[in-house]
């Protein structure tokens, strides 16, 4: 032994204690952080652990479709190739599309869709540039999509309307969900019902039974990769297909009075009376309601907009026309249940009605002569009811008629509902502050004046009339099948309520609209038809639905004709069917809008229901 | 005699590593079967290098340094690049890495030379001493290596210290370091504002200490992999989301989860009581060489016990804190948990020196000759 050895090995022992003594400090500040990540921080990072590895990747429901009553298909879905571009994960978008340009053709129309889709979507969607392509052009995508990061080529479910145009306003569209509608959907709560669709309904029944046709969305919970790669399905929802709606539309009935139309305008509804279902709900012109699917074209849009024929207008239910003389019959129970008329009562009819200074002038220049109140509907005596107009006052007339349904929406299955107007007093004294003038009764007794009511309304009076006083809700969905459970859910009739006209009076005012189809101002129409048809024709001065038209001068002459109308239920003793119209200046009632209906009488009472159903 | 509890501890963790590589390696093929052979080859070289004596490997001290700095030389000249680091020699029949040798070749040097001088007396022998630690470490640091050149030089360093480093000195330097670490937790915002540049480092290591303070600055860039490592390690929780069962882990947000990140895989999966085992595991081993280093018969062997120990603690405190997010992120395995070759066979020469020394201890306390050098 000496000294250096033992001196230095004691400090040797020092320090090698002092550095034990630090190993086990910092294993201890070691152990400090672990349990402050794995105890006090652990709910933190097991979310984010969870969050990391799991991604939802939503399974879109098929939409439900929509048949005629005979099984007709009228709205269904098909799949289609769309050319979807994701903007947040591309580099250069303009280069990126410039480059898809030079592959397959993109034309102006897709790149305005697709620069207003990517102002309104949600950042991290993907946007249609070109909604459907065909093989050949996936083909030339595809093998250049490994340089296209953010480019996608996916099988989208699309809705397809077999018909093209055919009953474009029943139906509406479906669109890409707007900003608009998503803000209502956070209000209303329902945004989480949207999770992975891109596509809500806007118009008519996609809008109406929007909560049933929608379905819900599947997922998949998928385990991925810190590269984006899918491990596999942890958890799989099934998406549930949307319900299935039958119409009592019939399809064909549709197309045919669509064709009737031609490139006319105007509105046709069509109901059984008994149950309130709606056989034929026509608005011309029509559209094709495919083009709003992914966002309509500017141009398109403009054209469809600004056409003096207003296509875009859901005639039925929002327009409101002046009822002309298809309020007689309406004005003629109302005259016998007041009490202010009886059957027998006549006037004389010399071709006008003098009030006051005021001339009112009758259709017929020459007069009717001695009128009763049958031959003033089958003749349709319109100083008749200029007289019945001025000793019922406007007040009685609206107590009487009101009833009817004329001016109040008829509680329809379709959003939007026009109401009308039934003028009174009151309505007066309210919309323009001033008293009602006795000198404007008259026009109101012949269906025109303030009287502004939607085609819906007067086929549901007509058919309540049919019905003999029991008004029955108007219905479209027949049934809504649920293809998950097999459940199908009828629609019950439903009636509103039951006037209280005596049947004296229902059975006079018939015989009368009978009479007018035999040898009245419906009689040439239906010559020769083998059932009996209540029918009153109608014409109505011009009140222009729009108020902003274009002048044209060669248009004009022909917006300026009357209001062609037709209101009848056949058969006269068992209806079977109601039906209402107009053909928007189509002139005299009987020469425009009856032959329409004869076309519909025809289709349902001499064509065996069903005999078109199946595909 | 192999010394007991020091190779009780490292079957432990062994044992242990054999379990995380299996699990966080089951995506890639036979990794698990290379960390067998790696672990194996490692036991290997720690059992002959134990037979071998402290005065034998006094004899190679020298030599192998001049090899490790001249191989260090032939890398600055004619290494290969890879991922822009020049770290590697071509040797023809594989590449090696050089700075790996000085990992061993430094303390054996330093402990050669001190034992030489029979301690560090005057200022010359000082700087001599402190010149042979900064050549090889400016070399490895020019590659650049930061994680490699730290530890060649701490390693270097641990043996400066037993050998009689003034405590005013290192108390300094301790102090100066706590001041610093805290300052950077209070004023790391601030000083990690853009457009503020730290005089003496360059802009990436700025970036890589301002994204261990947050790692947020830069979630899907360099933060990322710290930031999933974090995420791993804390919902691992206290019992750990069990063997093969790490999301984290086998869903590829661990960076390297086999060899530096292994450690975030098995804290996943074994969670905070697997990690008080390994960490337990670890200060044995390392309190067992302190142990064997002050009982070692020889200055030598006790200055290298003591650097080697240390060593240990240097590669497992580094890994862990860089894994857990309290230090920067830097090449440090994880002593015989990491997969990789190198790593094993330096770790497995420094274990075997150990236990030769332990040897020799063993026959001291049994009353042998205590032979004087």
């Amino acid at each position: 032994m000496n000294d250096f050895r033992s001196n230095t090995s004691s400090d040797f022992r020092v320090r090698a204690s002092f550095m034990a003594l630090l190993v086990l400090v910092l294993f201890g500040v070691l152990l400090l952080r672990f349990a402050y990540l794995q105890i006090w921080r652990y709910f933190d990072f097991h979310a984010l652990s969870e969050d990391n590895r799991v991604a939802l990747l939503p399974v879109q429901a098929p939409r439900g479709e929509i048949f005629d009553r005979h099984g007709q298909i009228i709205a269904r879905n098909t799949s289609a190739f769309a050319l979807e571009i994701e903007p947040h994960k591309v580099p250069d978008l303009e280069e990126t599309l410039a480059f898809l340009g030079t592959l397959i053709k993109i034309d102006e129309l897709d790149l305005r869709r697709f620069r207003r889709l990517k102002g309104e979507l949600r950042r991290f969607d993907s946007i249609p540039l070109r909604p459907i392509m065909n093989d050949a052009e996936v083909a030339k995508v595809v093998v250049h999509l490994h340089r296209l990061p953010g480019v996608s080529v996916n099988v989208r479910s699309i809705r397809f309307y077999p018909h093209n145009d055919s009953s474009s306003h029943l139906l509406g569209h479906i669109g890409r969900i707007s900003k608009s509608d998503r803000e209502r959907l956070e209000q209303t709560d329902q945004a989480s019902s949207y999770f992975g669709t891109s596509h809500i309904g806007k118009l008519g029944l996609e809008q109406s039974y929007e909560a049933e046709l929608r379905g819900r969305t599947g997922f998949d919970r998928m385990e991925i990769t810190a590269g984006g790669r899918m491990v596999r399905s942890l958890e799989r929802r099934l998406p549930i297909p949307g319900k299935n709606l039958r119409l009592s539309i019939d399809g064909e009935l549709q197309r045919t009075i669509e064709q009737a139309y031609g490139n006319r305008r105007g509105a046709l509804v069509a109901l059984e009376p008994s149950t309130g279902e709606v056989l034929a709900y026509v608005s011309m012109p029509n559209f094709n309601p495919a083009l709003f699917i992914d966002g309509i074209d500017a141009a398109t849009w403009d054209s469809l907009n600004n056409s003096p024929d207003k296509p875009l207008l859901n005639r039925p239910l929002r327009g409101t026309y002046p009822p002309g003389s298809t309020y007689k019959p309406f004005m003629a129970i109302a005259a016998l249940e007041s009490g202010k008329r009886k059957p027998e009562d006549t006037i004389n009819d010399p071709g006008y009605f003098m009030f006051g200074n005021h001339r009112f002038r009758d259709s017929n220049p020459n007069g009717n002569g001695i009128v009763d109140l049958k031959k003033s509907i089958v003749v349709s005596s319109d100083t008749y009811y200029y007289i019945l107009a001025r000793d019922m006052g406007v007040d009685l007339i609206h107590e009487y008629i009101r009833p009817w349904g004329f001016g109040q929406k008829t509680g329809i299955d379709l959003i939007g509902e026009a109401s009308g107007i039934l003028p009174s007093s009151k309505w007066k004294e309210e919309r323009f502050k001033q008293p009602w003038l006795p000198g404007e009764n008259m026009s109101i007794g012949i269906g025109q004046g303030y009287n502004s009511f939607s085609i819906l309304q007067l086929a549901n009076a007509t058919a309540t009339l049919a019905n003999r006083g029991v008004m029955m809700r108007p219905r479209i969905v027949q049934s809504i099948d649920d293809p998950n459970t097999g459940l199908v859910k009828k629609t019950e009739p439903e009636i509103v309520r039951t006037l209280p006209v005596s049947q004296q009076a229902l059975d006079l005012v018939i015989d009368a609209m009978v009479e007018v189809n035999k040898s009245g101002t419906g009689a040439r129409v239906f010559a020769g038809a083998p059932y009996s048809v209540a029918g009153k024709t109608g014409t109505a001065q011009v009140v222009s639905i729009g108020q902003n038209e274009k002048y044209n001068a060669a248009r004009v002459a022909e917006r300026f004709r009357d209001h062609s109308l037709y209101v009848a239920f056949a058969p006269a003793e068992q209806p079977k069917v109601a039906v209402a119209l107009i053909v928007e200046n189509g002139g005299f009632g009987a020469a425009a809008a009856a032959p329409i209906a004869r076309q519909v009488f025809d289709h349902v009472l001499l064509k065996k229901p069903g005999a078109n159903s199946g595909r | 005699m192999l010394d007991g509890p020091f190779i009780s501890l490292f079957f432990g963790v062994a044992a242990l590593s054999c379990l995380i590589v299996y699990s966080a390696g089951y995506d890639f093929q036979g990794r698990f079967l290379d960390h067998l052979r790696n672990l194996l080859l490692a036991f290997v070289i720690m059992w002959a290098v134990a037979y071998v004596s402290p005065t034998q490997l006094q004899r190679v001290a020298v030599p192998l340094f001049v090899l490790g700095v001249l191989l260090l030389l032939a890398v600055a000249v004619a290494g290969d690049t890879s991922k822009g680091a020049r770290r590697w020699l071509n040797i023809g029949i594989t590449r090696i890495q050089p700075s790996e040798l000085m990992k061993i070749a430094m303390p054996l040097m330093l402990a050669w030379l001190v034992h030489r001088y029979e301690g560090l007396k005057n200022i010359r022998q000082w700087l001599i001493a402190l010149l042979l630690l900064l050549i090889p470490t400016a070399f490895i640091l020019a590659q650049p290596d930061l994680g490699t050149a730290m530890l060649v030089f701490a390693a270097g360093l641990f043996v400066l210290f037993f050998a009689g480093l003034s405590w005013r000195l290192v108390f300094v330097v301790l102090g100066a370091a706590v001041i610093g670490i805290i300052g950077l937790i209070i004023f790391g915002d601030a000083v990690c504002a853009d457009g503020v540049a730290w005089p003496g480092l360059r802009e990436y290591q700025r970036q890589r200490v301002c994204t261990l303070i947050d790692p947020m600055r830069d979630p899907l860039g360099k933060g990322f992999h710290i930031i999933q490592s974090v995420i791993a390690v804390g919902s691992g929780g206290l019992f750990g989301k069990g063997w093969m069962q790490g999301t984290q882990t086998h869903l590829e947000f661990i960076p390297e989860r086999t060899t530096d990140f292994i450690f975030a895989a098995y804290s996943e999966e074994f969670g905070l009581l697997g990690n008080i085992l390994l960490l337990a595991l670890y200060a044995g081993l390392i309190l067992r060489g302190l142990w064997i280093a002050i009982g070692a018969p020889t200055l030598f062997s006790r200055l290298l016990a003591g650097a080697i120990s240390l060593t240990i603690f240097n590669y497992a405190f580094v890994n862990m804190g860089m894994v857990t997010g309290i230090l920067p992120v830097v090449g440090v395995p994880l002593p015989w948990m990491s997969y990789g070759g190198t790593a094993m066979v330096t770790l497995g020469f420094g274990a075997g020196i150990l236990l030769s020394i332990a040897r020799t201890r063993s026959q001291t306390v049994q009353g042998f000759v205590l032979q004087r050098q």
